[in-house]
C-alpha cells in the first residue's frame, strides 16, 4: 500500500473520476457544439454561404451588432458608476443596493419582456401616450434594446463590485491628496487597475446581449428583416423546416461563444484574472 | 460632532474621493428606471386584477401543470448537475490531464452559447432520427418532445453554476485537513463523507439553487426540444408567451407573478438553511 493513497484517490479511482467527468461533458457540452456546425455545413460550403448571404440573414446579423453597440457601453457606463459608489464609499443600505442590481438574473426572460410589453405596449400603461405621438417601442428596435440591458443589466457591475472592493481605495485617496480630481483619478488610476476585469465584464454582458432570446422574442414582434435579431431569424428559418439555414446562422453565434470563451480563457491564463464565484 | 459633514450625511460617512453624488445619483436612477419600475408593474398589475380573478387565470388548470413541470423538470436538472458538477469539479480541482484548460473552458460554454442556439443542437441530437436518438427509438425511450428532453435542456443550461460555485471552495480546502483526518484513522470514504462533504456543502447547495432558478425560467432552449403540449410538455414561461400572443395579459400577468413569488420564496427558503448550517457550523 503506497502511503499517499491515504489522502488521494487510487490511480484506478482517478481515472474512473476523469474517465466520467470527461465523458458526461463530451456526452452534454461538445456533441451539441459539434452538431451545430456540423447540420450548418451539411449541404456544403456554398449552401452555408447562400444561408448566410441572404438578405434577411444579414438584416439580423446587423440589428444584433447594432443592439449590443447600443446596449453594452449602456452596461458599462452603469456598472463603472454603480461599483465606484458601492466601494469607494460606506453608506446604510448597500446591501440592499447590491441586491437590487441582481434582480435581473433572477428574473425569466420571458417576464423580462412582459414587463415592457406592460409598460410600453399598445395595451400597456403608456401604450395610448405612445401612439398618439407616433413612438414605437414594443415590436420595434428601441423593445429590443430595453429588454437587453435589462437582461444584461448585472453584468459589468457583478464582476467590477467585488475587483474593486478588494483593491480598497487608498491608491484613489493618495491620488486625490497629491491634487488629482476626480475624473484624472478615475482614469488614471483606477481604471487601468481594473481593466482585466472591465472587459471580462463587457465580454460576458456581450455574449448575452448578441445571444438573448427569451426577453427579445417577446417585445420584438419578429418582423423580417426590421426586428429579428440573430437568435430570432435562428428560431424563424428553424420553425419553417430550414434546418440548413437556421444552422448557418446558429453557427455564426456558436462562433461568437466560442470566442467569447477563449478571450475569457486568455484573461484568466495570461493576467492571472480570477473570476470569483458563479456568473451567468 | 461640529464637523460640517456630521448632519448633512448622516446615512454615509464622509470620504476624500470625490463623485459619491454623480454615481450614486446616476445609478440609482439607472436602477429605476430600468429595473425597478418596469419589474412592478407586475405586482401593479396583478394588484390590479382583483383575487378571483387572479385566482383564476393563474391557478387555471393548465397553469398549475405548466408550474409543476417547469419546477419539477428544473429540480430534476439541479440535482442531475448537482452530482456531476460535483464530478466535475472535483476532478478539475484536484487532478491533472492533458487537455484540462480546454476541458476547464467548455464547461463555460453554456453561458456563452445563445439558448436558441443549444436549443436547436440538442433537438438535432435527440429528436427520433437525431445522432442519439436513433439508437433510442428502437429502445422504446423517446427523449425529444418529452419531459426527458426539457431535464436533458435544463441540465446543459444549468452545469456551470454548480461547477463554478463548488470549484474554488474544493481548491481552496487544504489537503492539510484531510491528512489530518488520515493521520486520525479515517479511511478516504470517511473523509470525504465527514470532513470534505460537510465544507463543500453549502456551496453545492448554492450551485443547486443558481441552476433551479435559471431552470425554472429557462425559455430558449427547451421550447424547441419540448414538443410544447398544453398540460404535458407546457413550461410555464412558454404559457405567458403563447397567454401574450392571444393578447391575453391578465393571464400573463397572473402566471408571471405566480412564478416570481414562488422562486423567491425557493431561493429564500434555500437562503435559510445556509444561514443555519453555517450558524450550526460555528463559521
Amino acid at each position: 500500500m503506497s502511503q499517499r493513497a491515504i489522502v488521494s484517490e487510487s490511480r484506478f479511482a482517478r481515472g474512473l473520476l476523469i474517465g466520467s467527468a470527461l465523458a458526461f461533458l463530451g456526452f452534454f457540452l461538445l456533441l451539441p457544439l459539434v452538431a451545430v456546425f456540423s447540420e450548418a455545413l451539411k449541404q456544403g460550403v456554398g449552401t452555408f454561404w447562400d444561408a448566410v448571404k441572404e438578405p434577411d440573414a444579414l438584416a439580423s446579423i446587423r440589428l444584433t451588432l447594432l443592439i449590443a453597440a447600443i446596449s453594452v457601453p449602456l452596461n458599462i457606463v452603469f456598472g463603472l458608476a454603480a461599483s465606484w459608489a458601492i466601494t469607494k464609499y460606506s453608506f446604510r443600505g448597500k446591501s440592499l443596493f447590491i441586491t437590487l442590481i441582481d434582480l435581473p438574473f433572477s428574473v425569466s426572460p420571458v417576464v423580462s419582456g412582459l414587463i415592457f410589453v406592460l409598460l410600453f405596449g399598445a395595451h400597456g400603461w403608456l401604450g395610448p401616450w405612445l401612439n398618439a405621438h407616433d413612438v414605437k417601442i414594443i415590436f420595434a428596435v428601441p423593445g429590443i434594446i430595453l429588454a437587453t440591458v435589462f437582461i444584461t443589466f448585472p453584468f459589468v457591475a457583478r464582476e467590477l463590485i467585488p475587483l474593486m472592493m478588494e483593491q480598497g481605495k487608498d491608491d484613489e485617496e493618495a491620488a486625490v491628496s497629491l491634487g488629482a480630481n476626480g475624473w484624472q483619478t478615475f482614469w488614471h488610476v483606477t481604471l487601468p487597475n481594473i481593466r482585466w476585469g472591465l472587459l471580462y465584464g463587457v465580454l460576458l454582458c456581450n455574449a448575452r446581449a448578441m445571444g438573448e432570446f427569451g426577453a427579445v422574442s417577446v417585445v420584438s414582434g419578429h418582423i423580417r428583416g426590421l426586428t429579428n435579431t440573430m437568435p430570432l431569424h435562428v428560431e424563424i428559418l428553424y420553425n419553417e423546416y430550414d434546418f440548413v439555414g437556421a444552422f448557418a446562422v446558429a453557427s455564426l453565434l456558436a462562433v461568437l461563444a466560442l470566442v467569447t470563451l477563449v478571450a475569457k480563457s486568455v484573461l484568466e491564463w495570461r493576467f492571472d484574472y480570477h473570476h470569483g464565484g458563479a456568473g451567468h | 460632532m461640529n464637523s460640517p459633514f456630521s448632519k448633512r450625511n448622516r446615512w454615509r460617512q464622509p470620504s476624500v474621493l470625490p463623485g459619491f453624488g454623480l454615481t450614486f445619483g446616476f445609478s440609482l436612477g439607472w436602477l429605476t428606471l430600468i429595473v425597478l419600475i418596469p419589474l412592478a408593474t407586475i405586482f401593479l398589475k396583478s394588484a390590479g386584477m382583483g383575487w378571483s380573478d387572479f385566482i383564476k387565470v393563474g391557478f387555471s388548470e393548465r397553469a398549475v401543470a405548466a408550474y409543476r413541470l417547469s419546477f419539477g423538470t428544473a429540480a430534476a436538472a439541479g440535482l442531475v448537475n448537482a452530482i456531476f458538477g460535483l464530478l466535475v469539479a472535483w476532478v478539475l480541482a484536484r487532478y491533472s490531464f492533458p487537455g484540462k484548460k480546454v476541458v476547464n473552458a467548455l464547461v463555460d460554454l453554456p453561458f456563452a452559447l445563445p439558448t436558441a442556439v443549444a436549443g436547436i443542437a440538442l433537438t438535432a441530437l435527440y429528436a427520433p432520427n437525431g445522432w442519439i436518438g436513433q439508437y433510442l427509438d428502437p429502445l422504446g425511450i423517446n427523449v425529444a418532445f418529452t419531459r426527458i428532453g426539457i431535464i436533458i435542456a435544463l441540465v446543459f443550461i444549468g452545469l456551470p453554476f454548480v461547477v463554478r460555485s463548488v470549484e474554488p471552495v474544493l481548491a481552496d480546502l487544504g489537503k492539510d485537513v484531510e491528512e489530518a483526518a488520515a493521520t486520525l484513522g479515517a479511511t478516504r470514504h470517511q473523509t470525504f463523507t465527514r470532513v470534505i462533504f460537510p465544507a463543500i456543502g453549502p456551496a453545492l447547495l448554492t450551485g443547486f439553487a443558481l441552476a433551479f432558478a435559471r431552470g425554472v425560467g429557462e425559455y430558449g432552449s427547451v421550447i424547441f426540444i419540448s414538443g410544447n403540449m398544453p398540460g404535458k410538455t407546457e413550461i410555464a414561461p412558454l404559457l405567458i408567451v403563447t397567454q401574450l400572443e392571444q393578447y391575453a395579459y391578465d393571464g400573463a400577468t397572473a402566471i408571471a407573478t405566480v412564478m416570481m413569488i414562488a422562486s423567491f420564496a425557493i431561493l429564500l427558503g434555500i437562503n435559510l438553511i445556509q444561514a443555519w448550517s453555517r450558524g450550526r457550523a460555528g463559521a
